[in-house]
């Protein structure tokens, strides 16, 4: 579906002649064949009046081109009134001679036909409506009714041919609308398409009681076009027409960060937060603060004085509101401030391919750097889970290339289908957050894990996910022999940790004690020995010097006893000396 | 543009819108003229114009088809488109002669 970038030929290409609406000029590589009439068929209803109207309005308004538009179908009055509402002024646009509508009115009863003729009045008509103004563009809406008014389909046939070829000798560039014909033909009369240079056919199908407009361009001759089938959006600006996105890989990508607004899961994101123009899905069971997280998400934008978007599709924004305020985010003001813009609708409000040109005009409009879906989930009712997948490849591809961060939040139900949308999403997106119910001891609490986040350091923990009034928090979770806690398991287990510690410290204290008085008691122990030790010295050395003593006054003795017998008693030699 | 000075209070005003003098709008016009005199005479008036010279006057009638015969007089306008050459179509269209 990608359209290749137009190459410079060297020889001359067809001339184009822009249109003015939205996406169609890229479709068609610069708009319809100048000079050449375009058939623009499809059933009643599809967009047909308004798309050649607009033709002409912006060729009159952005291109300086006049333009005529003959109607067969409506009168003038009534087509100014229908395109009022686009704000399309075409009673100004024709006293400034911008436009002109010519309106031609057949009424069978009013007209006998006998014998030949022509249509040359209505030439005559035309002719003189383009001179008049100068018109380089030319609209025929409806020309089949020709055959409803006149009954000679030979003439008619005839002179439908020539006008072709007549528009083509003016070089004006016509659009001519058809009804579709019955099974496949693109018109009732199976004329137009072959005379036309370029068919452009509208569809309006009703898949799942959603209905969807569809553009396919079914011939251009000369000049390669796109070939599928594009949505296009009926809408107060007129028509928009989904912008083709190239589905080649080779984007620009960022190494910016974006916070997320919570501290505690940017420390579980490597500190930072997500990338720039990063793509993440926060899933989980209902009731789990996935709209909290992305209310965060906003408000941290906002705060950054950066744009945001928050597409809602199942609460309206004055509910989400009221409930951020509760845990303290305050979006009123960056609502009032214009820096974030609430887009409430139903999911099954239009088809998945409506939504897809309505964000695309939202954004394109508004030029946010950060959007918010909440949630995709309800997607799957208006889809089946491949053009769901579909949908979201282009959106997340569009927003790449816009570098603009997204934010999806989806609900996970335990079914098969739900389970598979989350799978299917996850696959696309950079960044993949789950919050979990955790149910243990007769409580829920919510657990927060980061299942993936590309090209970035990230926590494999699990978190506590903490909602109060004063906002969002992580905690970690105790992690501990009885398995993970969560909640007021969490809590017991932290007292009854604080509860042993002041027991421990405690009995340590006991314990001091203990040993403090072990140690007096033998430190008494050692006095009372160390004295005993020094009376048993003291006795000893008593003794000795008793010893002393006694053999001192024992040898006095003996040599008092040696010196008197000398002098006495000579012979009385001392009997028991040595 | 041409018509009978005398014929200004005429029942019946008719008017042929002819693209130039092409073999269609002759034999129109000669039709047109033979039946009037058959049946109306006196009491009409026939005012042609040729749309190549006033290509302007042919959004007033809602002119496509050439050559067209208009019955603006009496009420309702009525609208014969053709050469005319059938003239029991022509007087019934005319509402000169009940169908």
């Amino acid at each position: 579906m990608s359209i290749t970038k137009p190459k410079k030929p060297a020889y001359p290409t067809l001339p184009k002649t822009p249109t003015g609406i939205t996406g169609l000029d890229e479709i068609t590589e610069g708009g319809l064949p100048t000079g050449r009439p375009t058939l623009i068929c499809g059933q009643a209803g599809c967009g047909k009046t308004l798309m050649s109207i607009e033709f002409i309005v912006r060729g009159a308004i952005e291109f300086n081109e006049p333009g005529v538009f003959v109607a067969f179908e409506e009168k003038s009055d009534e087509l100014a009134m229908n395109v009022a509402s686009l704000g399309f002024d075409l009673k100004k646009l024709q006293e400034d001679k911008k436009i002109r509508i010519d309106h031609v009115h057949i009424d069978r009863s009013e007209i006998e036909e006998t014998g030949e003729y022509d249509l040359e009045g209505l030439f005559i008509r035309l002719g003189y409506a383009i001179d008049s103004i100068g018109a380089k563009r030319v609209v025929l809406d409806t020309l089949e009714n020709l055959f409803s008014g006149l009954s000679n389909q030979a003439v008619l046939r005839a002179e439908i041919r020539r006008l072709f070829h007549w528009l083509k000798e003016k070089g004006v560039t016509a659009i001519i609308t058809g009804e579709r014909g019955d099974g496949n033909a693109l018109t009732r009369q199976g004329l137009e398409e072959y005379v036309s240079d370029c068919v452009i056919l509208l569809d309006h199908r009703v898949i799942n009681q959603i209905s969807t407009r569809r553009l396919r361009i079914i011939k251009y001759r000369g000049t390669v076009h796109g070939t599928n089938e594009y949505p296009f959006l009926i809408d107060e600006d007129g028509i928009s027409v989904l912008p083709v996105t190239s589905l080649k890989l080779a984007k620009q990508v960022s190494t910016d960060r974006v916070p997320t607004g919570i501290p505690a899961l940017d420390e579980m994101l490597g500190g930072k937060g997500f990338y720039r123009g990063g793509s993440t899905l926060v899933s989980g069971t209902a009731g789990t603060g996935k709209t909290s997280i992305a209310a965060y998400f906003a408000n941290e934008t906002a705060n950054r004085g950066e744009k945001c978007v928050y597409f809602a599709m199942e609460e309206s924004p004055n509910q989400i509101m009221r409930n951020m305020r509760s845990i303290g985010v305050e979006l009123k003001k960056h609502v009032d401030s214009g820096l974030l813009l609430f887009n409430a609708s139903r999911p099954n409000m239009y088809g998945l391919e409506m939504h897809l040109v309505a964000i695309h005009k939202i954004i394109k409009k508004f030029k946010p750097s950060v959007i918010i879906i909440d949630p995709i989930t309800n997607f799957i009712n208006i889809g089946s889970i491949s053009e769901v997948k579909n949908m979201l490849v282009r959106l997340i591809d569009f927003l790449q290339e816009e570098q603009i961060s997204v934010m999806f939040t989806a609900l996970s139900l335990n079914t098969i289908v739900n389970e598979q949308t989350d799978e299917g999403v996850s696959s696309l997106v950079d960044s993949w957050l789950l919050v979990r119910d955790i149910e243990y001891n007769g409580e829920r609490n919510r657990g927060l894990y980061v299942m993936k986040a590309r090209g970035m350091k990230h926590s494999n923990q699990v978190r506590e996910f903490v909602i109060s009034d004063e906002g969002l928090n992580l905690i970690e979770v105790y992690v501990g022999p009885e398995g993970v806690l969560t909640g007021s398991a969490r809590k017991q287990q932290v007292l009854l940790e604080q509860t042993g510690k002041a027991i421990h410290t405690h009995s340590i204290g006991r314990k001091d004690r203990e040993i403090a008085r072990k140690r007096k008691v033998l430190e008494a122990k050692i006095s009372s020995l160390n004295s005993e030790y020094e009376s048993v010295e003291e006795e000893l050395n008593k003794v000795y010097l008793e010893d002393e003593l006694k053999k001192e006054i024992l040898e006095k003795n003996r040599e008092e006893i040696t010196r008197i017998r000398r002098g006495a008693e000579d012979t009385n030699k001392p009997a028991g000396g040595k | 543009m041409e018509f009978d000075e005398t014929a200004i209070d005429k029942k019946w005003e008719l008017r042929l819108y002819v693209a130039g003098k092409t073999p269609k709008s002759v034999t129109a016009l000669s039709n047109l003229k033979k039946y009037c005199e058959e049946h109306l005479k006196g009491q009409y008036r026939i005012q042609v114009i040729d749309l190549l010279e006033q290509p302007q006057l042919a959004e007033g009638d809602q002119i496509l088809a050439i050559p067209t015969l208009v019955r603006k007089v009496p009420e309702p306008i009525r609208k014969i488109i053709g050469d005319l050459s059938n003239e029991e179509k022509v007087l019934v269209g005319l509402n000169i002669r009940p169908a």
